[in-house]
């Protein structure tokens, strides 16, 4: 790759690549490493050992460094920074850098590998760590020379950073760790094959405004592009300036907020009725950083045919995801915040105001589909229901958390009743749906914003999967709050089961389950449970009350209680069950 | 449809995998693919064939530029351009058959450019489609071992592709 490398009197003093390698994560402001030491890395460990800037954070299991690296990146928007050994390190980071790839979240991993020349030789703890990352990661290195080893990490941090981001990792080998290098960090690189554009196209954004204000029934969709875009404030303006309906994706939630009355809740599989009905109905449909996955739009068929004039602009910082399921009519590859701001600047100075009496038609229709009223649940039972769980955290951390979720059931029920009015405070993996995140992702959140109230929200299968994780939460004193939805079923596989396999719950149930209330006091936390609808709040209240400790709410829930609406897998997203349905 | 991508690599370790990987990793089709470095020493040239409608050949392209390692890409069929490809084949070339066998390569213009007392092994430059009609042309029997490129391809013109 070309760089544009400074005269030689420019460079430094002479390190080690352990030190190399510490040093340019200083120049990056790195905050925090997360990592598990070993064989290929210990340079790198006593090089970090020397210094005090960058403070190292010692999980339990490689996977817990790259799921808290990844949920420090989502909450604070900087590149989270993970370090692991050869062999079993980096294969137990992998879920970590699929997980970072799939939502985009900007990550810098640095594994260690056996000296070059054991390299393909079945050395002891040796993988071929680039070829088993290379499908989940932005980009990867392998540096053989040392001397390449600061602009390599460069180009890592300016390449997970830029465009559409993502996870990039740098393996290095033993000896390239212990060789010496004179020291020098670019402080601009220009690589001639990585150019992301930036800014959008002036005529398809004036195309965009046209279609917007000619609109009869306009649904703006906002996904987590727009998040990791920092396009919050600009989406904002844009709806309420338009006075548009707006949905958010399960990435995208607080990119707009949810206490606005243009807000039609999230839309998907999950999604209200609302929301997936206007997405469906829609003659012009703005998307923002969004990718009409398949948990979105369900059917992609089926979302085109059923409404074949609707109008979609798509603004998006990478050309891939525009047009790949669904066909968009005006492109706009750029970055979001800047591509919105264009379009706020064009409308306002234009003299032309959305069709107010459509606009008001659209609105009725909208308030009919609401008034189906999609999410309520039972608020009479004697049984905890987990809706009403999510719904007494919000009301005790008042609206205000960082909220992590694992994947599941609890995971849709923190989306639908947490109600975020900001962006960066919902942190939960969308892309691969990896259980085990919650924990360390609030672990990541709690060392970035020490003073803010971090909830985990977790259900006792998924928070099994880096329960050791709670050990590090005691050694760095993380008081994060777990709220733990515990039904005794991995309860999305359950009702999957329930609703298209007969109600046959093979190996759904999790039986010896641990006491959860004893766990939490093994690891020298806090542990309660609580049984009684009653006691939800109370509890809640008493855990957040106790600063300093880190509190694990065992929560037993309504083992039959099902995640409404719907739409089965396959489908549309208009073809949405109920829960007065079945 | 048939696409014939030109794709200008960083002549890095493991380029190539990259480009496969994803064709592999998306489910595209590879027919064929060639690779060499090109008279820039840091770059590498790749032709790819490949079938898709056209909205998969429009995310094929656009995954390519995607990758960090790729330094541009052309669909090379969308405009006038000129592919080869070169084939070797060793065949059973004894007795009166020795004769024919020799005339059918000239017809092609192929060329011999080795030989025993009972085999020739030709050379033959051109179109996949020529080369297809050169193995049809011969008697099954007498094909001993075939080895081809895969296909090579360039815009017609003063155009150039570049970084």
């Amino acid at each position: 790759m070309e760089l544009k490398l400074p005269p030689l009197a420019e460079t430094g003093e002479t390190l080690t690549g352990a030190e190399i390698a510490i040093r340019c994560l200083q120049e990056e402001g790195v905050e925090f490493v997360f990592g598990y030491p070993g064989g290929a890395v210990l340079f790198i460990y006593d090089a970090l050992f020397k210094q005090k800037k960058v403070k190292h954070i010692l999980v339990r299991h490689e996977q817990g460094a790259l799921h808290a690296a990844d949920g420090y990146a989502r909450a604070t928007g900087r590149p989270g920074v993970a370090l692991v050994t050869s062999g079993p390190g980096v294969t137990n980071a992998v879920t970590g850098i699929a997980t970072a790839y799939m939502d985009s979240i900007p990550m810098v991993v640095i594994t260690g590998q056996v000296p070059t020349r054991a390299i393909g030789e079945d050395a002891f703890q040796e993988c071929d760590t680039v070829g088993i990352t290379r499908p989940c990661v932005k980009h990867n290195f392998l540096v053989k020379d040392v001397n390449e080893l600061a602009i390599t990490i460069k180009k890592a941090f300016h390449i997970a950073t830029t465009g559409r981001p993502g996870p990039v990792l740098v393996d290095i080998p033993k000896d390239v760790s212990q060789q010496s290098a004179r020291f020098h960090y670019p402080e601009k690189i220009h690589l001639r094959s990585y150019s992301p554009v930036v800014k959008g196209h002036g005529g398809q954004i004036k195309k965009a405004m046209q279609l917007l204000l000619e609109a009869k029934r306009p649904m703006i969709y906002v996904g987590g592009g727009a998040i990791l875009g920092e396009a919050s404030h600009e989406v904002t303006e844009l709806v309420r300036l338009l006075d548009f309906p707006c949905t958010n994706t399960l990435m995208g939630l607080g990119a707009f907020p949810a206490s606005d009355k243009r807000f039609v809740g999230m839309l998907g599989m999950h999604g209200t009725v609302e929301a997936n009905m206007a997405m469906q109905n829609c003659d012009v449909l703005l998307a923002v950083g969004a990718r009409f996955d398949d948990r979105v739009i369900g059917n992609p068929a089926h979302f085109a045919a059923g409404n074949a004039s609707r109008k979609i602009v798509h603004i998006d910082v990478d050309p891939s995801s525009i047009s790949k399921r669904v066909r968009v009519d005006v492109p706009i590859v750029g970055h979001v915040k800047d591509v919105l701001a264009e379009l706020l600047a064009l409308l306002k100075a234009g003299k032309d105001k959305p069709d107010a009496a459509a606009l008001a038609s659209w609105w009725s229709q909208i308030a009919a589909w609401r008034a189906k009223d999609c999410l309520k649940y039972d608020r009479t039972s004697n049984i905890i229901k987990p809706q009403f769980v999510i719904e007494k955290l919000w009301e005790v951390t008042k609206g205000d958390a960082y909220v992590t979720s694992d994947v599941g059931q609890h995971q849709m029920w923190a989306a639908q009743f947490y109600r975020f009015e900001k962006p960066r405070r919902w942190i939960n993996s969308g892309g691969l749906g990896t259980m085990g995140v919650g924990l360390p992702y609030a672990m990541g959140v709690k060392l970035a914003f020490p003073k803010a109230e971090v909830a985990c929200v977790t259900g006792e299968s998924s928070v099994q999967m880096c329960i050791q994780e709670l050990s590090t939460c005691k050694q760095y004193h993380l008081p994060v709050k777990v709220v733990n939805l515990n039904n005794r079923y991995m309860g999305m596989v359950r009702q999957w089961q329930e609703f298209f396999h007969g109600n046959r719950y093979s190996e759904s149930y999790m039986d010896a389950l641990p006491d959860f209330v004893k766990l939490a006091e093994a690891y020298g936390h806090v542990g309660m449970r609580v049984e009684k609808p009653g006691d939800v709040e109370g509890a809640l209240r008493e855990a957040f009350a106790l600063k300093d400790r880190l509190v694990f709410l065992d929560i037993i829930t309504d083992q039959t209680e099902n995640v409404f609406p719907m739409v089965p897998g396959g489908k549309g997203i208009s073809e949405l069950i109920l829960s007065e349905d079945l | 449809m048939r696409h014939i991508l030109s794709i200008l690599v960083e002549n890095e370790a493991g380029a190539l995998s990259r480009v496969a990987g994803l064709f592999s990793a998306r489910g595209y089709n590879i027919e064929s693919l060639t690779v060499a470095p090109t008279e820039d020493a840091t770059m590498s040239r790749m032709t790819i064939v490949t079938t898709g409608s056209d909205e998969i050949v429009e995310q094929i392209t656009k995954q390519l530029n995607k990758l960090v390692d790729v330094v541009k890409v052309v669909d090379l069929s969308e405009g006038r351009h000129i592919e080869r490809e070169l084939m070797l084949v060793k065949v059973r070339a004894a007795g009166k058959d020795r004769e024919e066998m020799k005339r059918t390569a000239d017809i092609f213009r192929g060329r011999i450019i080795d030989v025993t007392d009972k085999s020739y092994t030709i050379e033959l430059t051109g179109t996949t489609d020529k080369l297809d009609a050169f193995l049809e042309a011969l008697d099954k029997g007498a094909i001993l071992e075939t080895v081809r490129t895969g296909v090579s391809g360039i815009g017609r013109g003063e155009w150039v592709l570049k970084a």
